[in-house]
């Protein structure tokens, strides 16, 4: 390493490796990810790209710096299997022999019998579930293995199923977050869909949530005189947080595009990459057995 | 305690060292007094988004010093406008040194110096108007990163010309470090740019990209850059030779090899393959730092002790510190069953501000003490004030750095914990964030110390230099203009 030409080809050999092997190789597998028919049972294109609004929402949660203190992505530890008795068949006798050789029922069976569907056991090895559903099989019971993803996240309920390549390939800039300060935001969407709920929040954190540390983003609203009739748009707003009388607190468009934004977050499409059974294909589940 | 630093430039200043030095000055004079600036600006917003954990409502009416912007410009400051600049100063003086070639065009690498920091003001000012492109320590909005491309391609060149015709006939082992460093970040930061702003690429592959680009800078620049000053003035503080050459070699490679696979993190959206190689990379970056610390053990001894009279040895015994010890924290921030609990917590910002502040930081005001009283041939104005910032400073990364990390292990063991609500969770760490506050309170007051020195000392020097001739020029002129 006496000459400087060797000092360069020693960084550049050093940096070409990891260029071509962590950045081009990721672009290829990932990089050209295409909108897809991938969810399971239907047919339907996912992602969608997102509406206008919540496009430019997007802008305003990037440049307020929203991603220092939320993440936008969910983790899951692994996934479980529950056993859904779905139609008990004619042999009724067959069936409470199997059920209580399998441990279940034992006091008293015959409750299974009843509200089809019914979850017969939670939180099984795929092994366990398929044995288990083979034996409802032979006792001329149908049985269904759904897949429940499990982790400390989807039990906060910050969402179904952890998040992948696919549920991001239509954000620009991706702001995926790496610390959580405040919650996680993937599902933002479906957990909170109170369009009002979020300007208060983001006008006086403290009104919805007792305690946070959320900066409020009052240069988001406009205070200003209430005209002949108070406006629409105007925030209902507790006593100790309500402008003076005579005015009126109104959102932004900013405001507004950002609450589009949250409202827009879900990644709860079930695809094959993070396989779950949906609860969509749970409610229709009734109807499909009684042919 | 006060009497000692006097002898600290001795050891390696030769009489043929005062002509470098001195093609030196501008360039360093423009890059350090600069670094100073941003370093107070940085640690002021630092203060600024910490003090919001005390009261979420502080400054929060003003759209411009929002949590989120004040919290990026105090990354970007501090890493673009401190860190890179102070780091790339450094690196000039040490090639020139090294090869005892004056500078081949000084006027033109302070030139560079100045779009350098022209491009840190446009990038700071666009953070702040809410033009910030939301990637972690990619911050700059594009204009901004072009002008900094440019201002970095001008001071790298002409530091690496440097090197033409040089007398000796190797290379030390902290010109590896450098050169490679400098070839660095061209490569690095062109791809962030172009696959990032310019050209997005799609969805998640934007993140990779992100965190690709903060580990090599983070990571292999700094690391090349930090060691390089450490390689070159532990064995001068301490009048040794470096113990091997060829562990410094291995610590190279290896730091190369390993740092710049690092970066994506455990659990992130991509195909498992990429964590579980970057985790095992982040692991393996062990290696280097075990490299450095038996070198530099082997040389100076036990570093602290060594180097306890001198102000520069002791930044950079306690960056030495720093390095290791922040080796061993990534190391073990990427393990699977460790990462599970720390990520998405302040244990990463703990360990993310140990290198920043504690190794990078460190090093390179170890670096400005050692080498400003050589380029401009005085001693520091005021000597206990450098005393004062090493102890403010190594108190406020502790002060820092600590709290920050058992919150943030507790924090994440309570997330893990779905019985915990999550306001419980975010409130546990309110008292370590507040105790975090002193911290950052004691840098401020600490890099203060460091720009009022420099100010005083260029203000002196502007006294004995300029002033003498200023006044000549004028007693030269004013005749000329009587006579007539």
């Amino acid at each position: 390493m006496n000459y400087g030409p060797l000092v360069f080809l020693a960084a550049f050999f050093g940096l070409a490796v990891s260029w071509f092997g962590a950045v081009l190789a990721p672009q290829i597998q990932i990089g050209r990810l295409q909108q897809e028919t991938n969810m399971v049972n239907r047919a339907e294109l996912y992602p969608l790209s997102k509406p206008g609004l919540a496009r430019q929402g997007r802008d305003v949660y990037r440049a307020e710096g929203c991603a220092s203190c939320h993440t936008d992505q969910v983790g899951q530890t692994g996934t479980v299997c529950d056993v859904v008795l779905t139609d008990t068949g004619t042999n009724h006798t067959a069936l409470i022999e199997t059920l209580i050789k399998s441990g279940l029922g034992r006091s008293n069976p015959g409750q299974f019998l009843s509200q089809l569907p019914k979850t017969i056991r939670q939180g099984m090895t795929k092994d366990q579930a398929d044995l288990l559903a083979r034996a409802l099989k032979s006792a001329g019971a149908k049985a269904q293995i759904q897949i429940v993803p499990t982790g400390p996240d989807i039990a906060r309920g910050w969402g179904k199923r952890r998040t992948v390549a696919q549920d991001y390939i239509y954000d620009e800039p991706v702001l995926l977050g790496s610390l959580r300060v405040g919650p996680d935001l993937a599902n933002a969407g479906v957990r909170l869909p109170d369009r009002n709920w979020h300007l208060r929040h983001l006008y006086s954190p403290r009104v919805e949530v007792k305690g946070s540390l959320m900066p409020p983003y009052r240069y988001l609203f406009k205070l200003r005189k209430t005209g002949r009739q108070p406006s629409p748009d105007a925030l209902q707003l507790p006593e100790a947080f309500a402008p003076p009388a005579g005015f009126e607190v109104v959102p932004t468009p900013e405001a507004g595009a950002l609450v589009a934004y949250l409202l827009s977050l879900r990644a709860d499409a079930v695809l094959f990459e993070t396989p779950m059974t949906a609860p969509s294909a749970l409610a229709t589940t009734p109807g499909a057995p009684a042919k | 305690m006060m009497d000692c630093p006097s002898q600290s430039p001795s050891p390696a200043a030769g009489p043929d060292t005062a002509p470098v030095d001195a093609s030196c000055r501008a360039p360093l004079f423009v890059l350090f007094s600069g670094a100073a600036l941003w370093l107070v600006l940085a640690s002021l917003c630092s203060l600024i988004a910490s003090i919001k954990f005390h009261s979420p409502d502080f400054l929060a009416g003003c759209a411009w010093l929002t949590y989120g912007r004040v919290r990026a410009v105090a990354t970007d400051a501090q890493t673009y406008g401190f860190a890179m600049q102070a780091a790339l100063g450094a690196a000039l003086w040490i090639i020139a040194r090294l090869v005892g070639n004056r500078v081949a065009q000084p006027g033109l690498i302070a030139f560079g110096g100045i779009l350098w920091n022209l491009g840190v003001l446009v990038g700071v000012t666009g953070i702040l108007a809410g033009d910030g492109t939301g990637f972690e320590n990619f911050e700059m909005p594009r204009y901004a990163a072009l002008l900094l491309f440019l201002a970095y391609l001008v001071i790298a060149l002409w530091t690496v010309l440097t090197l033409r015709g040089r007398r000796q006939a190797g290379l030390d082992p902290s010109q590896w470090f450098l050169l490679a460093a400098l070839f660095w970040f061209p490569w690095i930061h062109s791809t962030a740019t172009l696959l990032l702003t310019v050209c997005p690429v799609r969805g998640v592959m934007q993140s990779v990209v992100a965190w690709w680009y903060s580990a090599n800078l983070n990571g292999v620049w700094f690391g090349l850059t930090g060691l390089a000053i450490l390689f070159y003035l532990l064995p001068r503080l301490t009048d040794r030779t470096l113990h091997s050459r060829h562990l410094a070699l291995f610590a190279f490679w290896t730091l190369i090899l390993f740092g710049s696979w690092s970066g994506i993190p455990a659990g992130a959206p991509v195909p498992a393959w990429m964590p579980a190689l970057s985790a095992v990379a982040t692991v393996l970056t062990i290696v280097p730092a075990l490299a450095v610390a038996v070198n530099v053990f082997q040389t100076t001894g036990c570093p602290c002790c060594r180097t306890k009279g001198i102000p520069p040895g002791s930044f950079l015994a306690v960056g030495t510190v720093s390095f290791v010890l922040g080796g061993f924290l990534r190391a073990a921030g990427a393990v699977p069953q460790i990462s599970a609990v720390t990520r998405f917590t302040w244990f990463t910002v703990a360990q993310s501000q140990l290198a920043a502040y504690g190794f990078v930081g460190m090093t390179l005001f170890g670096a400005v003490y050692y080498i400003v009283p050589q380029v401009a041939g005085m001693e520091w104005p005021c000597r206990r004030s450098v005393r004062a910032h090493f102890w403010l400073a190594t108190g406020g990364i502790l002060l820092c750095v600590a709290p920050l990390a058992i919150g943030g292990v507790l924090q994440g063991l309570k997330l893990n914990n779905d019985q915990v609500v999550f306001m419980d969770v975010t409130q546990s760490t309110l008292l370590f964030l507040r105790i975090s506050t002193l911290g950052e309170l004691a840098l401020v007051i600490g890099n203060l110390l460091l720009a009022v020195n420099l100010v005083r000392l260029a203000a002196r020097y502007s006294r004995t230099h300029f002033a003498p001739a200023w006044k000549s020029a004028m007693a030269e002129l004013e005749p000329a203009e009587v006579k007539p």
